[in-house]
């Protein structure tokens, strides 16, 4: 029962990290690109969290005491990645639209002019 | 094999194919979204190898290495607003 819902986690994770590289590929412009590999990773990278959670939880639970360890970590090092990636993403493409570059196809720049 | 080694493996060829961004992007933030998207690619493959392996330290290198890399994505981004940093 336990491996199934790590199975189910893990699978979600590893297709949405490949989507993500599929859409870096294939997408035309920095600001569709931004929304393919920062979205996509981040919803992955946080069901391979919540496997490793699981994970261990289910070894501490065995009988293993010291394998919780890897369950507190794995909740610090997902709480990382929840704060710092979609920040990073808003700084990249704030340096994008200031350094010129224009979204591909686009009709109307709303900030156009503005600081 | 483990389960997680073979998601690891998985991982690995997310990662290659994000690198060809890396290589051939057109502009500058091009190659800065590619740089982002293999940051956190690797931070899953490090929790995904502590696990694996059942070594607490990787997942705690794994922590340092996300804020660092969340630093150096600022770093770039504030060079190319051209803003004093």
């Amino acid at each position: 029962m336990i491996w199934e819902i790590i199975y189910i986690f893990l699978a979600i994770g590893i297709i949405f990290n490949l989507l993500a590289s599929i859409g870096l590929i294939r997408f035309p412009d920095v600001y569709t690109r931004l929304h393919a590999g920062t979205k996509c990773t981040t919803f992955g990278s946080i069901f391979i969290c919540l496997a490793a959670i699981v994970y261990g939880l289910w070894k501490w639970y065995n009988g293993y005491a010291s394998m919780i360890i890897i369950s507190i970590h794995s909740f610090f090092a997902l709480i990382a990645i929840l704060l710092t990636n979609p920040t990073g993403a808003h700084a990249i493409a704030r340096a994008a639209h200031k350094s010129g570059v224009k979204p591909k196809k686009a009709v109307v720049d709303d900030l156009e002019g503005k600081k | 094999m483990n389960v997680f080694m073979l998601s690891l493996v998985m991982l690995f060829i997310s990662i290659a194919i994000a690198m060809v961004r890396v290589l051939l992007g057109p502009t500058i933030p091009d190659r800065v979204v590619g740089l982002d998207t293999i940051n956190t690619l690797v931070i899953a493959g490090m929790i995904l190898f502590g696990v694996a392996t059942e070594e607490v330290i990787y997942i705690d290198v794994a922590i340092v290495y996300a804020l660092l890399s969340y630093i150096t994505t600022l770093f770039i981004a504030k060079y190319l607003e051209g803003g004093k940093i």
